[in-house]
C-alpha cells in the first residue's frame, strides 16, 4: 500500500531539483517532446486538453443553469454565467422536494457507510487474522460473490420489500447494501499485512476477550483502510439510482431520483434542469476538494490489491 | 508464542471439569470468527442469493406485478423471450453501447495513464483533474449530456451548425444515440480507469525501462514491449469490471429520453431498461425475471470468455518477454 506512494516521489524530487532550468543545449524539440527525465510541453498540453474536456460540461451546465432557456438556442454557447441562477434554483425547489431528498440521501448514505465499514472490518479481520475451520473456503465464496451481478435479483427483492410494507421507506434502500463482498475482501487484503500476529497474541495473553482484541488492536490498525472504504461506499450509495427509483415514490425520494423528475416534467425548462444538476453536484465537489487525495490513493490501492 | 497459547488450552483438556470462565474463553475463541463473518453471509443469503434463485422460480410462472403468482408455465417465458424481437434488440443495443464505451475508454485511459506516469510537476493536481468527472453522479451526467446532445437546441448540434454541418439526430437515430450514451459513460469513467492503470504502471520496475533505453528502445517501443505486457493483469481487471457494469447500464439510457423506455423506436433500449419496462410498465414479473436470468447468464458468459482470453494471452506471450527482460535488467544491475 505504502510502496506506491513511497516509490513515486523520489525520482520527481531528484529530477526537478537536479536540473533547474533547460540549458542552452536543450533544443526546442526536447522542450516540446520532453527528454527521458522530464515530460515536455506536449504532455502538459494533452493533460490540459483532457482537463478542459472533463471540466467543460460542468462549466457549461453552470453557465446555462444561471441563464434562461433561450441561452440554449444561441448558435455559439455563452461562456460566462448569467444572473439567473437563484431564480432557477427557486424553480428547482418548487418542482421537487429538494431538501427532503437531500436529507434522505445523506441519511441513507451515512447509514450504509457506517454499516458496510463496520461489518466489513469485522469480517475482514476474521478472515485475515483468526484461525477457524473452513476459512479458506468461505473466503473463496466471498471473492466469488463479488463477480455475481446480484442487482439482477431486483424483482424478488422488490416483492419482499412490498410484502414487508417497506416500499416508500428509506429502510428498503438501506437494508440490501448493509455489507458488501467487496468491503470484506478489501479489509481482509489490508489487514492481513498490517497487523502483526504477535500483537493479537499478546493482547490475548493479557486476558483480553476476542471482541476487545478486535476493538483495541484491529480497529486502530484498520483506520486508513476504513476511511477509504467509507469514502467509496458513500459515493456508491449516493449515486445509486435504479433501486431507489423502484422502491421509493416521488413523495419521498433520494436526491438522484428527485433530480430525474426534473427531466421528466411535461414542460422541461433546461436551464432549471441544469441548475438542478449543478446544485446536486456541489456536495460531492466539496467532498472531492476535501478528500480528493484519499480518493486517488484509494483507487490506486484497490487496483494493485485487487 | 504458539506454545504458550496451547498451554492455557491444555489444562482445560486434561482437567475433567474446566472452570466456567475457561469454558467461556474457549467458546469465545471458537465462536467469535463465525460471529464476525456471519453478518455478511446472512445478508448475502437474504438479499443476494435468495433473490437470484427466486428470480428463476418467478420466471417459471405467469406472474403479474399486482395480481401476483399465476399459473405454472414451465419454460414458456424463456421460449417467448428468446423469440422476442425487442429482447434481441435490447441485447444488440447493450453490446453496441458497451463496445462504444469500453474500447475507446481503455485506449484513452491507457494513454492518459502513460502521460501521468512521468515526472510531472503538480502531480496530485493532474491526477485530481482526471478524476473530476467521477464525482458527478450518473443522473447528473445524464441530465447534462442529454441537453448537450439535444436535437434541436443542443450544444453540439448548434456548434455543428456553425460549421455548416447538418444536425445529427442524436436521439432518433440508432448509432448516434449509442454514441451519445457511450459518451456519458466514457466521460465519467475514463479518468477513474486511468488511475487504476497508472497504479499498475508505477509498479513496473524502473530499471526495466533504463536497460531498454540503453538498448536503444524509444518511448513508444518501451510502452508497447514493457509497459503493456507488465500491466496486463490490471487491464483484464478493468475490462472485466467494465463488462459487468456495462452490460447492466440503465441510468443513462433511461434519462436520455425520459418519456420513453429507451427511445420511440427502442433505438437505445438496453436490456436492463427492457427488464424495467417489462416489470413495472407492462407489469409482467414472470417475463421480467426471465430477462434477468438470461442477462445473468450472458454476463457470466462474458466473464468466462474474458478470463479465457486473458489467460491465453498471458500464457502465450506476456510471460516470456517480460521474464527475459527482467533477467536482463537483473544482469545490468549486478
Amino acid at each position: 500500500m505504502t510502496t506506491i506512494e513511497g516509490a513515486a516521489p523520489a525520482p520527481t524530487d531528484s529530477a526537478t531539483s537536479g536540473t533547474p532550468a533547460p540549458g542552452p543545449s536543450t533544443g526546442l524539440r526536447k522542450r516540446f517532446f520532453g527528454s527521458g527525465e522530464k515530460p515536455g510541453f506536449l504532455t502538459y498540453g494533452l493533460l490540459l486538453a483532457f482537463l478542459l474536456s472533463s471540466a467543460y460540461p460542468l462549466w457549461w451546465s453552470a453557465v446555462i443553469g444561471s441563464r434562461s432557456n433561450e441561452a440554449l438556442g444561441e448558435t455559439w454557447p455563452p461562456l460566462l454565467p448569467g444572473g439567473n441562477f437563484w431564480t432557477n434554483v427557486g424553480e428547482v425547489f418548487d418542482t421537487i422536494p429538494f431538501w427532503l431528498a437531500l436529507g434522505n440521501s445523506v441519511l441513507i448514505s451515512c447509514i450504509i457507510t457506517v454499516s458496510v465499514v463496520g461489518f466489513s472490518t469485522l469480517a475482514g479481520y476474521a478472515f485475515a487474522k483468526l484461525r477457524f475451520k473452513g476459512r479458506n473456503g468461505l473466503m473463496l465464496m466471498v471473492v466469488a460473490t463479488m463477480a455475481i451481478p446480484t442487482q439482477l435479483g431486483i424483482i424478488p427483492l422488490f416483492m419482499v420489500m412490498r410484502t414487508l410494507g417497506w416500499t416508500g421507506e428509506i429502510g428498503a434502500v438501506v437494508v440490501p447494501t448493509l455489507v458488501t463482498a467487496f468491503g470484506v475482501f478489501f479489509m481482509r487484503q489490508y489487514l492481513v499485512d498490517v497487523i502483526p500476529d504477535e500483537l493479537i497474541e499478546s493482547a490475548r495473553m493479557d486476558g483480553a476477550s476476542m471482541i476487545s482484541t478486535f476493538w483495541h488492536v484491529a480497529i486502530p490498525a484498520a483506520r486508513p483502510a476504513m476511511a477509504i472504504l467509507g469514502l467509496f461506499t458513500f459515493m456508491t450509495a449516493w449515486t445509486d439510482f435504479l433501486w431507489p427509483l423502484l422502491v421509493l415514490d416521488a413523495g419521498n425520494p433520494t436526491l438522484q431520483t428527485a433530480l430525474s423528475q426534473l427531466q421528466s416534467a411535461r414542460y422541461v425548462d433546461y436551464s432549471v434542469v441544469l441548475a438542478g444538476a449543478v446544485l446536486a453536484t456541489l456536495p460531492l465537489l466539496v467532498l472531492f476538494v476535501l478528500a480528493g487525495k484519499q480518493l486517488i490513493s484509494g483507487i490506486m490501492q484497490g487496483a494493485v490489491k485487487g | 508464542m504458539t506454545t504458550t497459547l496451547n498451554r492455557t488450552a491444555e489444562p482445560a483438556a486434561v482437567k475433567p471439569k474446566p472452570t466456567w470462565k475457561q469454558r467461556l474463553s474457549v467458546f469465545d475463541v471458537k465462536a467469535s470468527p463465525y460471529l464476525y463473518i456471519a453478518p455478511f453471509f446472512i445478508l448475502f443469503a437474504l438479499v443476494g442469493l435468495f433473490p437470484l434463485v427466486y428470480t428463476f422460480v418467478v420466471s417459471l410462472f405467469d406472474w403479474h406485478l399486482l395480481k401476483g403468482q399465476g399459473d405454472f408455465v414451465g419454460l414458456q417465458n424463456f421460449a417467448e423471450v428468446l423469440q422476442d424481437r425487442f429482447f434481441w434488440n435490447s441485447l444488440f443495443n447493450t453490446v453496441s453501447i458497451f463496445l462504444l464505451s469500453a474500447i475507446p475508454q481503455l485506449a484513452v485511459a491507457l494513454f492518459l495513464a502513460a502521460m501521468l506516469d512521468q515526472n510531472l510537476r503538480a502531480r496530485t493536481f493532474w491526477r485530481m483533474s482526471v478524476l473530476l468527472p467521477y464525482v458527478v453522479t450518473p443522473v447528473a451526467v445524464a441530465m447534462i449530456f442529454t441537453n448537450m446532445f439535444g436535437e434541436q437546441y443542443g450544444l453540439i448540434n448548434n456548434v455543428l451548425g456553425n460549421f455548416g454541418l447538418d444536425p445529427v439526430m442524436w436521439k432518433s437515430d440508432t448509432l448516434p444515440s449509442h454514441i451519445a450514451i457511450a459518451t456519458m459513460v466514457n466521460w465519467r469513467w475514463t479518468g477513474y480507469n486511468a488511475l487504476i492503470l497508472l497504479a499498475a504502471m508505477q509498479a513496473v520496475p524502473r530499471d526495466l525501462y533504463e536497460s531498454a533505453a540503453l538498448d536503444g528502445a524509444g518511448a513508444v517501443r518501451r510502452f508497447f514491449s514493457i509497459t503493456l505486457p507488465s500491466i496486463r493483469p490490471t487491464m483484464v481487471f478493468v475490462v472485466i469490471t467494465s463488462t459487468i457494469g456495462g452490460l447492466q447500464i440503465f441510468t443513462e439510457p433511461r434519462l436520455f429520453d425520459p418519456a420513453t423506455a429507451g427511445g420511440s423506436q427502442r433505438q437505445f433500449q438496453t436490456t436492463v431498461l427492457y427488464l424495467w419496462e417489462m416489470a413495472f410498465q407492462r407489469q409482467n414479473f414472470g417475463k421480467a425475471s426471465t430477462i434477468a436470468w438470461l442477462l445473468f447468464l450472458i454476463i457470466v458468459l462474458f466473464g468466462v470468455i474474458n478470463y479465457l482470453i486473458s489467460r491465453r494471452i498471458a500464457t502465450a506471450d506476456a510471460a516470456k518477454p517480460s521474464r527475459a527482460a527482467r533477467r536482463r535488467a537483473e544482469r545490468t544491475t549486478r
